[in-house]
């Protein structure tokens, strides 16, 4: 690296462009914190007045707290979905050969590129042709369904570069596969099957599309969102998104720890995901 | 080395939910798209095209899709403009600092969709924080009016979305370029510049292909943002499948825009990985 440092352009714009890039990626989230605090509504500038009486708002606002509960509820029931079908899935495409496997792989991929508003409708007219009534059920099968892409691209990439000799020695000294697969293959998979974990959850957590087909009474909290946007909107939606925001920045700082811990080294996860979506194959 | 019954095991229960829940939804549609529906509004399994024809002969319908399609390239051209050259950046001039570039890039995508869509009609409202801005500075008298609800605001807020999204498998492949040939290309008298559009650019082709595709595909489908900002002018082609789904009721029209927006992203995958093969060097 140090090396070949000289051979490659050096322009003086690169600095500037990455530093106007930046800017204009945390200008919204910037705008967004920092009118959480302004007395005087969402907009206006210099902010004036500056306040908690909007967190105070929030706090003591039931229908928010019921609708984060319910996206809290969902991505957890999504969660569990997606890792229960994803891992075999990975193990599937891994180890396994039958039929129509390259049509299997395409279709658990598809959910990752393509518009939430297909993958909800869809499940819309199957719900309805089922006769099933829309509910918080029907928005964790959305979900996990669309988000076992996740799992299984993690988990296949966290199996390619498994040793496969310690699932044989253990086979081999008599343990059979459901200990194996519990004792050995499992625990080897612990990382990328986290970072699925964690990745699902807060997916699920700011997921609309899907949900805005498959929503019945109760909201989750992007749709209770959406439904006071429509109504006129108060920083009140700042506050709550900024209190999101620093939650999955939580987890993202523990799931970045743990691949560096990990791996020593810090991970292309999301790129990996981008590239399997467009993909396909590995 | 796996048994029969381990391989059935972790095939089968993925195998039949994708079944259930992706491929029979998809096929609904298809179905959905041939019915009709009664002047009393049902939906009525009378097999005809007469959807198909309806969208051919009616030209709301191509124009949106074009519209549609116009923006969605926009989108994908300005993510690529700006995420190219970070990407370049990081990989190859951020040094010790990349690390912690990477993750500022990771960093947005973490903030709900609605969100950030939400803070840039904060931003671009005729009393908003521009525009109030501006007044402040005393650089305009009045506000601009035509900032929101336009195309504009549409395809700013979709090029802020997607650049993460673009800027992904593209530093993703300038990384796993082989420095060697980069240093090779200088040995042997090439220039920086030649350095860069002879080997670097070619090699990181499949990056760019991988996030234009992502970009596209997704701007493409989107519906919130255009309903968030976009006004009439901005108006996309998932906006008239909602409308069609909702209000206007005519489910088995919907399912006809849909099922071709279906085929235009498998026929869009298809031809990147066509290309993607073409380019990639191996």
């Amino acid at each position: 690296m140090t090396t070949a440092a000289p051979t490659v352009p050096r322009s003086r714009w690169l600095p500037w462009h990455a530093t106007a890039v930046f800017a204009f990626l945390y200008l919204p989230i910037a705008v967004l914190i920092i009118y959480s605090f302004n007395g005087e509504g969402v907009g206006g500038f210099p902010p004036h007045n500056l306040t908690l009486n909007w967190y105070r708002t929030l706090f003591a606002d039931g229908p928010i707290w019921d609708s984060v509960s319910n996206s809290l509820l969902v991505a957890l029931a999504a969660m569990l979905i997606s890792l229960v079908l994803g891992i075999p899935a990975a193990l599937a495409l891994d180890r396994a050969d039958f039929p129509g496997k390259a049509l299997f792989r395409r279709l658990v991929l598809l959910p990752l590129i393509l518009p939430g508003i297909i993958t909800g409708l869809s499940l819309l007219m199957l719900f309805r042709q089922a006769g099933m009534d829309l509910s918080l059920v029907t928005i964790v099968l959305g979900h996990g369904t669309a988000l076992i892409s996740v799992a299984t691209t993690e988990v296949f990439a966290g199996l390619q570069k498994l040793d496969r000799a310690q699932e044989e020695a253990s086979l081999d000294l008599g343990a059979n596969y459901w200990q194996t697969f519990w004792r050995v293959t499992l625990p080897n998979l612990r990382l990328p099957i986290i970072g699925a974990a964690l990745l699902i959850f807060t997916l699920s957590m700011d997921e609309i599309a899907v949900s805005f087909f498959l929503i019945g009474r109760d909201n989750t909290l992007p749709l209770e969102i959406w439904g006071r946007l429509r109504r006129g909107i108060t920083p009140e939606i700042n506050a709550v998104s900024t209190i999101i925001f620093l939650f999955s920045l939580i987890l993202i700082v523990i799931w970045y720890h743990l691949r560096v811990r990990a791996e020593k080294q810090p991970a292309l996860g999301a790129a990996e995901l981008v590239e399997a979506g467009t993909k396909g194959n590995e | 080395m796996f048994s029969r019954a381990y391989r059935a095991a972790v095939t089968i229960p993925p195998v039949v939910w994708v079944a259930l829940f992706l491929l029979t939804p998809y096929a609904l549609m298809f179905a959905y798209s041939f019915w009709s529906v009664s002047p009393a509004q049902a939906v009525v399994h009378d097999w005809n095209l007469n959807n198909y024809r309806e969208l051919t002969v009616k030209g709301v319908y191509s124009q949106t899709l074009f519209r549609s399609m116009w923006i969605a390239a926009r989108v994908t051209f300005l993510a690529l403009l700006l995420g190219y050259p970070l990407a370049y950046y990081l990989s190859f001039r951020a040094g010790r600092r990349k690390d912690l570039l990477y993750q500022l890039v990771i960093i947005p995508l973490w903030v709900s969709y609605l969100v950030r869509a939400y803070a840039w009609k904060t931003i671009l409202g005729s009393d908003g924080v521009l525009n109030t801005l501006l007044q402040f500075l005393h650089l305009t008298q009045h506000p601009l009016e035509s900032l929101l609800y336009s195309p504009f605001a549409v395809v700013l807020t979709l090029t802020h979305i997607y650049t993460p999204f673009a800027f992904l498998p593209i530093y993703a492949s300038l990384e796993h370029i082989p420095r060697h040939l980069v240093e090779a290309s200088h040995d042997l008298g090439a220039s920086p510049f030649h350095t860069f559009w002879r080997v670097i650019f070619p090699l990181s082709m499949p990056g760019v292909l991988a996030g234009a595709t992502f970009a596209f595909v997704l701007s493409l489908g989107d519906f919130l943002a255009p309903l968030l900002l976009g006004g009439p002018s901005g108006i996309m082609i998932s906006n008239i499948v909602v409308s069609l789904f909702g209000a206007a009721y005519n489910w088995p029209l919907g399912a006809a825009i849909s099922l071709g927006m279906l085929l235009l992203v498998v026929g869009l995958l298809f031809m990147s990985e066509r290309l993607e093969k073409r380019w990639s060097f191996s």
